[in-house]
């Protein structure tokens, strides 16, 4: 069906169910318990849950088959958002010009970026990507907000002002992001017991795109293009004297990522129309790197796993503090408790980042495959537990 | 009036002439073998051949076409393949679909995008690309990850993989270097079978003069960047002047 086979079919439904009912599995604790604060549900988390997912999505389609580390990424996130936000000034608060402009103009961009980046590869094409996006950053940053020719609107970041022309503004119309009519961030909170589940325009928006973007990235690696530019990541040697040219496969996946990015940034400025320059800074394009091999670089999924957990990390652990942890270790005795809470201190709040880099480390040394390896691996460990249970495990000759 | 004409070609580079005024002209649908001690200039005139250099005199044409000025990719879709020292194959695929990709490169040319295409929508590349592994006699390895495979079968796979794109021309370099004995008779009579049943001039740089006098209908014996000699075998064998090449003056 769809053009899969079995796998990625029963993978895409998965991902699709999850995506769905997300509101519901994100928040497993009632809303007033103590545990209410890891629940992820609510909206503003969801919506960057899944536009990360995108993001990362688009990123592993170049870094993933081709091997090419691109390390500016998220100068076309910004683009993106910046094209989108012109179109709520000029248009209408309508998404879908917005949108479209967003991943037209992310698409000319890495066109550019890549048809020069790609004269090089390995270290120097990651150099290459990472002085475009800095130049891009700048260039928002301070160039182009200048008040002649006011692009980007510099530091205050680009939004939308009363002032603007807004041509297809119709009256009457509130002043936030819609599709159709149906605003992005109107919620509808659904109480069952002791339990609050939040569903949003704009999360359900993001969502359906994501599950389109994601179908459409198993379609390309499972394509010949696909195999074509995993043939490039295993031996470029051999592309060229099999007569196949490298550089347009090459620049076709940098631009296809490339409008991934710009379909993240879209969506990012639909769900709050404001774009600032810190979304290009080199930072946002390391994060987008860390969250793919995280989850499995050339994994389907791994580039979604990785969004998630960091999106999740950064939300959630950020916010425990030392009152959280007193009141979790209350029972213990009073100068223990305190040493234990001294110890985990460096690790919460602000300091999550110390507890990213040490998961990335754990999991870049131990599960080179990302998260999915470790799936697979406990996938692996059930099913041959399940076999010696049974006392039917034949052992098999090695290869 | 051969297949492949070197004229004149001569490359430098610094301070070492490593080819000069190089003639050559391999007949079509013969075995041509060029051997020569170690610096004589093989590789680099091989290199000059597929693109991977430009020679700085002298011209080379396939066919009648000149292949100076050419990327490696044009050149091989010129119609010459080239096999490695060491096998050049996708280590990371499997080995079904390292016989696709160069189905896939002789049907659609340098680039072209296949998206969204289903891979096994594309009969003609499968069938093809199956027939071509049961001729190699690699049928029951085709899910083996390529880099897992011994160095004769890697090679084999090359070899087939470059045969896959009906190349007119097939140019190998040192095909058996580093093989065991048994190894390099296989890959001597895979080459005999391929020259036997197929329309196709090879061209074969080889050390081993074992494989050379099997294989060979002409050769070339290139010393220190000049060709000395072109000949039959037969008369190789006993000429002096390859004699001096090899052993030094004193023989």
């Amino acid at each position: 069906m769809l053009g899969l086979n079995k796998n990625d079919l029963t993978l895409l439904l998965v991902v699709a169910v999850l995506t769905l009912f997300a509101p519901f599995i994100l928040n497993p604790f009632p809303a007033d318990s103590a545990m209410a604060q890891f629940n992820a549900g609510y909206p503003d988390l969801m919506q960057r849950f899944i536009i990360f997912g995108i993001f990362a999505i688009g990123f592993n389609i170049l870094f993933g088959l081709t091997g090419y580390l691109s390390f500016g990424h998220a100068a076309f996130l910004g683009v993106g958002s910046y094209a989108a936000v012109w179109m709520f000034k000029l248009l209408s608060y309508n998404v879908v010009p917005a949108i479209g402009l967003a991943i037209i103009m992310a698409g000319l961009f890495s066109v550019l970026i890549g048809y020069v980046s790609l004269r090089r590869s390995g270290i120097y094409f990651s150099i290459l990507t990472l002085a475009f996006a800095q130049m891009s950053f700048a260039l928002a940053y301070s160039v182009l907000s200048n008040p002649k020719f006011n692009l980007t609107n510099g530091e205050t970041g680009l939004q939308v002002y009363k002032n603007d022309p807004q041509i297809f503004h119709g009256e009457g119309m509130q002043d936030f992001p819609h599709f159709f009519g149906i605003y992005m961030n109107s919620t509808h909170t659904m109480n069952v017991g002791a339990w609050s589940f939040d569903f949003n325009a704009g999360y359900y928006l993001c969502a359906i795109i994501m599950i389109a973007v994601f179908y459409l990235s198993i379609r390309i690696f499972r394509s010949p293009f696909g195999m074509m530019l995993r043939a490039i990541k295993s031996n470029q040697t051999r592309m060229s004297y099999t007569g196949l040219n490298p550089r347009p496969h090459t620049l076709a996946a940098f631009v296809i990522s490339g409008m991934y990015a710009g379909l993240a940034g879209g969506l990012m400025a639909a769900m709050d129309p404001l774009a600032g320059a810190e979304r290009m800074q080199w930072t946002a394009s390391g994060e987008v790197v860390l969250m793919t091999i995280l989850g499995g670089t050339g994994t389907l999924i791994g580039p979604v796993l990785g969004a998630g957990f960091i999106k999740y990390f950064e939300n959630i652990f950020s916010k425990i503090n030392d009152n959280i942890l007193h009141q979790w270790f209350a029972f213990l005795p009073d100068g223990i408790e305190d040493f234990v809470v001294f110890i985990i201190h460096p690790f919460i709040g602000k300091g999550w980042h110390l507890t990213l880099g040490i998961m990335f480390m754990l999991v870049v040394i131990f599960l080179p495959g990302g998260l999915v390896e470790g799936g697979q691996r406990i996938g692996k460990w059930i099913k041959s537990r399940g076999k010696s249970d049974d006392k039917t495990a034949t052992t098999e000759p090695a290869e | 009036m051969g297949i492949l004409e070197v004229k004149d070609v001569g490359k430098r580079f610094g301070g070492l002439q490593a080819l000069g005024d190089v003639n050559l002209s391999v007949k079509e649908n013969s075995v041509h073998a060029i051997i020569g001690p170690n610096g004589a200039g093989k590789s680099t005139l091989l290199n000059c051949l597929v693109g991977k250099l430009i020679p700085d005199t002298g011209s080379v044409m396939f066919d009648g076409q000149s292949v100076l000025g050419r990327s490696p990719h044009e050149i091989n879709q010129m119609g010459i393949s080239r096999v490695f020292q060491t096998p050049e194959i996708f280590g990371d695929l499997s080995v079904m679909e390292n016989m696709m990709i160069p189905c896939f490169a002789s049907r659609d040319g340098a680039f072209r995008m296949h998206a969204v295409k289903n891979m096994m929508t594309e009969k003609d590349i499968v069938e093809k690309a199956e027939a071509m592994l049961v001729d190699m006699n690699m049928a029951d390895k085709r899910h083996m990850h390529a880099d897992s495979m011994s160095r004769g079968d890697k090679r084999r796979l090359e070899i087939g993989m470059c045969l896959a794109q009906e190349p007119r021309l097939l140019l190998l370099d040192e095909p058996t270097a580093g093989m065991a004995r048994a190894d390099t008779n296989n890959t001597i009579d895979l080459l005999k079978q391929i020259s036997d049943e197929r329309d196709i001039t090879i061209a074969i740089i080889e050390h081993d003069m074992h494989v050379v006098f099997s294989l060979a209908q002409r050769i070339t014996v290139l010393a220190q960047g000049t060709p000395l000699v072109e000949d039959d075998p037969e008369n190789i064998k006993g000429h002096p002047k390859v004699r001096e090449a090899y052993l030094g003056e004193a023989a």
